[in-house]
Formats: C-alpha cells, structure tokens, sequence
C-alpha cells in the first residue's frame, strides 16, 4: 500500500514538472491524475483491509464522493472557457473544506485520547476554514459580485479582533481544553479572518489572490496529512504548498505587483480591477 | 510516537523542497493551468476521507463523512477534468509544433 502511496507522490511530482512547458503540460496532468487514481485506489483497498467499515460508513462515503466527483464533473464541463478561473477557486474552496472537516471529526472522534496532533489539528482547521472562506470571495468577486475592493469603517480592526479570537481558541485546543464548541469558535473565527482578508481586495488581483490560497489549502492538506498519519496527504499537500507559494510569486511579478501589497489591501486596484 | 512525528516532519520539509524546485521557469501563459493543475493535486485529501471514514461514528461524524467527501470528490475530479480542457486550448491555437500536437491526438 506504501509503495501505491509512494508512486502516486512521483506521479505528483514528475506531473507538475510537465506542466512547466505547454508541449508537456497535457501528458504532465494525466500524469498527475493517474497517481491519484492510484492513491485513492490504494486508499479504498486499505480502508476494505482494515476490517473496520461497516455498510453505513460505506454509503456515507461512497454517496459523498460520487455526488461530488459527479457536480465537479458536471461543472468542469460545462464551464464557460472565461468561468474557468471561477469554477478553479470553488474547487480550491472545497478542498480546503475538505481538509478542515477532516481535522473536525478527528478531534471529536479522539478528543479525550490527547493523540498528540493538536498542534497540526488547529492549524489544519484554521488554513482550511480561511481558505474556503478567501476562495468563496475571491470566485464572487471574479463572477462580479463585489469585484471592487470592499472597505468598511473599522474593516481591520474586526478583522484583527477576529484573528484574535481565532489564534486565542486554536491556542486553548493546543492547550488540552478538549471541548469541541471552543475548536469550532476557531473554525467560526478563521472562517472570518478569510472573508476579511479578500473582500478589500479588487477583482484584478483575484488570480494571484487565488493561487496563494491554492498554496494555503496545499498546507492544509499536509497538516491533515499529519492528523492522520497518512504520509501522501503530507507529501502532496507540502508539495501544493511550496510549488502553489512559488507560482503565486511568479503571477505577482508577471503582473508587476507584490505579493504582501495586494494581501495588504491592494493599493490602486479600484482603478484596474471593474 | 516521537520518532513518527519526526518521520512525518522530514517528509514534509523534503516534499516543501521538491515543490519550490519542480516549478522552476514557468511561461506566463501556464500559470493558470499550473494552478488548476496544483489544485487538482490538494484533491489528494479525499485519501484523507477515506481513512477518516473507516474510524468515525456518531451523526456528526457521518455528516461531516459525507460532505468532505463530496467536497473532496469535486476537488479531484472537477480539478483533473478543467485543468484537462485549459490545456486543450492551447492545442487548437496555431501552435508552435503542429506536429507534436497532432501526436497528442
């Protein structure tokens, strides 16, 4: 099973690196979606192995993935080619979702076990839940709604009480407070910081603002990588991370701008960004 | 325990390398595609779904169950298949190597 995990992760890796040129990018993305059909094989195969699934845990599962994998087809089809950055920031949403519950229902399953990731729980829920809330502004904003850059009397100072309260309650399940209201105060408040640190940026930056919360949910990934022990989400999340990091480097300098300005609020957008 | 999370922690250092080194000089037209491309990658946490799955219990376990395999399943599969048609385009504009094109086909 480790080593379907591990050609999955090569996969990963070599497929990304096809994409570097445009005479290779299409072989690099099939590349990329055998290893994971591989890895989910793989994982299927382990979990039928573990002898702990029972028919309902079954059709929870096997409903939610094929309702999922059949809207995300449905939706990728019959995308129009300009909705194509859009519908990438909704996928990049519910990826991030994905990992955050993730880390939920493992806290509330082991939650008075103390199984030592507490660390990574908390920072799983707090990337994933800021970037399904970031992602979901920054698809609005390039669909039209609220592309201008939306500021408000006491904008930063709510979102820096949010953080706050974010950063205060992830630190108290750090500190074995066990209670699952206090971690999902966390989810509530990074929920927040998320929706505060897009909506004052203008539409034109949105595919930079994009690729760094493609980066986040990559970190996302990982952390839920090291909640589970499961060594290829920590592989193909780091590997999203630092290449997603990167790539929003590039597209900041390729549109002359930087990354902290436009995180900071963007200065002049207004005017590009309709 | 220990020895585990060290374990985990060298994969994710030396997975962070690998990705700041595999996406080195990208052409500014393949940066969307990149993205989509990466995006699609993340759609590795529904492995993470079905590991989880085979452990929870209880109706909050199973509702979360469900929606995070949905969200992943659209992360994954959605992601393969728009990154898939972004680079479709580029093989019906007058490309460079015609030829290599049609080889695709």
């Amino acid at each position: 099973m480790n080593l379907a995990f591990l050609f999955a992760a090569v996969c990963f890796v070599l497929g990304l690196h096809f994409m570097n040129s445009p005479a290779t990018a299409r072989r690099g993305n099939q590349v990329s979606a055998g290893g994971m059909v591989v890895a989910v094989a793989a994982a299927f195969a382990l979990v039928a192995d573990g002898g702990t699934m029972t028919a309902a845990r079954w059709l929870v599962l096997l409903c939610g993935a094929l309702v999922g994998a059949g809207v995300g087809l449905w939706a990728a089809r019959s995308v129009l080619m300009t909705a194509m950055p859009q519908l990438v920031s909704l996928f990049n949403a519910v990826g991030g979702g994905a990992a955050c519950m993730i880390a939920i229902a493992d806290y509330a399953h082991n939650i008075h076990q103390g199984s030592g990731t507490a660390v990574a729980t908390v920072l799983d829920v707090l990337i994933g839940s800021i970037t399904f809330a970031g992602s979901l502004v920054a698809a609005a904003k390039l669909q039209g709604y609220a592309s201008q850059p939306v500021r408000f009397p006491g904008g930063r100072l709510l979102n820096a009480v949010v953080a706050v309260v974010a950063v205060g309650s992830a630190a108290a399940v750090v500190a074995r407070v066990e209670s699952l209201p206090v971690l999902l105060v966390t989810l509530v408040a990074a929920l927040g910081v998320g929706l505060l640190m897009v909506l004052p940026i203008g539409g034109a930056d949105m595919p930079v603002v994009i690729s760094l919360l493609n980066a986040f949910t990559g970190t996302a990934v990982a952390m839920a990588g090291f909640v589970l022990n499961n060594a290829i989400l920590t592989v193909a999340g780091a590997l999203v991370g630092a290449s997603g990091a990167i790539l929003t480097k590039l597209m900041a300098d390729a549109m002359n701008r930087s990354v902290p300005s436009i995180m900071a609020g963007g200065f002049g957008t207004g005017a590009v960004g309709v | 325990m220990t020895t585990g999370f060290v374990g985990d922690v060298t994969i994710f250092v030396l997975a962070l390398l690998v990705g700041f080194e595999v996406i080195s000089k990208v052409p500014a037209t393949l940066h969307t595609p990149l993205m989509s491309g990466a995006n699609s990658i993340h759609g590795v946490v529904l492995v993470g779904v079905i590991v989880l799955s085979a452990e929870v219990h209880g109706p909050l376990g199973y509702v979360l169950t469900f929606l995070a395999a949905a969200f992943a399943g659209a992360n994954v599969v959605g992601g393969y298949a728009v990154t898939d048609r972004m680079l479709q385009m580029f093989k019906k504009r007058p490309a460079p190597k015609p030829a290599e094109a049609k080889a695709e086909q």
